[in-house]
């Protein structure tokens, strides 16, 4: 029988597999023309969404950024609502209206994709607010990438989040870029968890590629949000593979840099492990298996969906018009 | 003359000004290393250098108020936002600060200072990055805003913008940067506050700026198979607007079109069509009429998106209508 610790890699695992191939079928999907827009992939980054996720509860809220695709998956979203939102179908998650930047699934506390950099940052602060203020003991993830550290939107989300002692878990996923700028020229310091520290907060840099690991560090902060009301900045050293966007050839990367990074591959490593733990290759092939089935399943509904109707188009502006 | 791009004009008007004049700095996000999110700043850090090609943090009320300050001792700043999206960070500063220091002050100061970048809809971004915010800016007095529509006018009025003393909200729009034309030969400059014929006509006068100029001469062009002179005015600056040259158009058609990729409530073409009513009643056969987008955020599904946005087709139909 395989320990508790087993049985949920394994789950970790098929999740980190499913954000992957979602999202490459995604980039075959854009390059075919059928997503649009701007269209931000999570590769590379999936131990840091599945960790994360894995230490919630139903009650818990999470508030992403415009590269929403892991976190929304690693969330619960099903493929299919989320690959019907890329193709701006109405059976997506925010009904074809919001797109890749914007998954929203209010039955999942799933609070959004926002596309302004920071802005999100305060709204998981009130989130947090207001569940505790409805006593609901619900813990708010919020994600943010490494550029967003800089912006008004988070010193002030930070202050009221150390201030007013909310249950707030903050992730920042410290991919080495903001867009085509690396982090040692738009930040002046290389660890960004002492920004936490200032703020009068729980404050930790992890750098791991083991999706547990990393798992147990947002267990403890969210243990203490949810206990003691106290908020928490996690660094999350990472990595993504791809560029910014769909659009971005990721030409300013130094030479084999991403071919270093990739033998870190955290997918690879929890596959390791699972096998050294005495799980069959064969259960591993099962899961790839089936991940494979969900994702050609996700991209057939989407294909196969309508895109919203016309009647769509004012229905939503106000809630009374 | 030579034909090139809108984005290739942007980068000629920034290189000259930067060479005429070293006060002239660029600020912003991915302008150096990355060559400008949309390429606008294409090359110019290798050329001047990272003194004056200056790429800063996602930090958008930090930049602007570095170039409203760096004003202040006598520079001439052009601070790019990625799109016009992002300067909404910045409201603060470009309002409360760079439209108001020289007042406040009483007049002890100029605020030399260009705030540029896309704005409107790029194609399925959906509603957080396709906005148009020509009126927001316009409604402030201190600012100037512009809003080109051609390679060569944007070239000009780029230029004129950088050399003007006060604060200049330059409007672009992603969808033109494609867009070519030709330009003059050498230099030149298009003034502030100036409009333009576009095309003469005598049954309707189009008023058009920015994006939607490209879209009111192509339907203007498609009329006259249907026997139909359609004037094309394009007022370029949007303050200070060059009202004499639309009334003379309006005493020459009797019925004006205003076509907008703004809302539809409290936008720029709301404020002509005012004016227009009110200096040229008499001259008016017909109602001022403006097509403007859909009133509603941006949806990001693309068949919506169409539905949304005005185009060559939704013009020609409105102009059909009020001719018949
Ligand atoms: C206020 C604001 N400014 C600029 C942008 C454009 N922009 C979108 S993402 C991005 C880079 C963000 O990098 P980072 O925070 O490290 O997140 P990552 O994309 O690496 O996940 C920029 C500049 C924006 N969306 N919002
Ligand atoms: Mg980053």
């Amino acid at each position: 029988m395989p320990s508790v610790k087993i049985k949920k890699l394994l789950v970790f695992y098929e999740q980190m597999l499913l954000i992957r191939r979602f999202e490459e079928a995604a980039a075959k999907a854009y390059a075919l023309g059928k997503i649009k827009g701007f269209c931000h992939l999570y590769i590379g980054q999936e131990a840091v969404a599945v960790g994360a996720m894995g230490a919630l509860e139903k009650q818990d809220y999470v508030v992403s950024t415009y590269r929403d695709h892991g976190h929304a998956l690693a969330r619960g979203l099903s493929a299919r609502e989320c690959m019907a939102e890329l193709y701006g179908k109405v059976t997506g998650c925010s009904k074809g209206l919001g797109g890749s930047m914007h998954f929203f699934d209010r039955a999942r506390h799933f609070m959004g994709g926002h596309g302004i950099v920071g802005g999100h940052i305060p709204i998981a602060c009130g989130i947090a607010f207001g569940s505790r203020y409805k006593r609901e003991r619900a813990v708010t993830l919020c994600f943010m990438g490494d550029g967003a550290v800089n912006i008004g939107g988070f010193h002030e989300g930070l202050t009221f989040a150390a201030l007013w002692n909310l249950p707030v878990v903050f992730i920042v996923e410290n991919n080495l870029y903001s867009m085509g700028t690396p982090l040692y020229r738009h930040l002046p310091l290389e660890d960004i968890s002492v920004k936490g520290k200032s703020y009068g907060m729980h404050s930790v840099r992890v750098e791991t590629y083991d999706v547990w690991e990393f798992h147990e560090v947002v267990r403890e902060a969210v243990n203490r949000a949810r206990s003691q009301n106290e908020p928490t900045l996690i660094e999350a050293v990472t990595y993504r593979y791809r560029g910014h966007s769909m659009s971005d050839p990721a030409k300013y990367r130094p030479p084999s840099e991403l071919e270093r990074k990739k033998e870190l591959d955290a997918i690879e490593l929890c596959a390791k492990t699972l096998l050294e733990e005495g799980i069959p290759t064969t259960e591993l092939e099962e899961i790839q298996k089936k991940v494979k089935e969900i994702v050609d399943d996700a991209v057939a509904f989407a294909e196969s969906s309508d895109f919203p109707p016309v009647s769509l188009l004012h229905q939503y502006t106000y809630v009374n018009p | 003359m030579p034909t090139v791009t809108v984005r290739e004009a942007l980068n000629q008007a920034l290189d000259e000004e930067m060479a005429r004049d070293r006060r002239v700095f660029i600020i912003g996000e991915e302008v150096g290393h990355y060559n400008g999110p949309y390429k606008v700043t294409q090359g110019l850090l290798a050329k001047y250098g990272e003194d004056r090609v200056l790429d800063t943090p996602i930090a958008e009320e930090g930049f602007a108020g570095i170039g409203i300050g760096a004003a202040l001792v006598g520079l001439r700043p052009v601070v790019e936002f990625m799109t016009w999206n992002f300067s909404l960070v910045a409201l603060d500063q470009i309002v409360n600060n760079a439209a108001k220091i020289r007042y406040m002050s009483g007049g002890q100061f100029e605020l030399p200072i260009v705030f540029r970048g896309p704005q409107g809809a790029g194609g399925a971004l959906a509603a957080q990055h396709s906005q148009i915010f020509e009126n927001y800016y316009a409604y402030v007095p201190g600012l100037k805003v512009v809003a080109g529509g051609t390679a060569k006018d944007m070239k000009g009025l780029l230029k004129a913008a950088i050399r003007d003393d006060d604060p200049v909200i330059f409007l672009e729009s992603e969808k033109m940067y494609n867009l070519s034309g030709e330009i003059p030969e050498g230099e030149y400059l298009i003034p502030i506050g100036k409009a333009d014929v576009k095309k003469e006509g005598t049954d309707l006068t189009l008023i058009a700026w920015g994006l939607t100029l490209t879209y009111a001469l192509q339907a203007a062009h498609e009329m006259e198979k249907e026997k139909i002179s359609v004037e094309v005015v394009d007022p370029r600056t949007l303050r200070p607007l060059d009202l004499s040259t639309i009334l003379a158009s309006v005493a020459k058609t009797h019925r004006v079109l205003i076509v907008q990729e703004a809302w539809p409530i409290a936008s720029f073409g709301e404020h002509i069509a005012y004016l227009i009513q009110k200096e040229a009643f008499d001259e008016l056969d017909a109602p001022v009429e403006i097509l403007s987008s859909e009133d509603v955020p941006m949806p990001y599904a693309f068949p919506l998106e169409e539905l949304v946005l005005p185009n060559v087709a939704k013009i020609q139909a409105h102009i059909r209508h009020m001719l018949s």
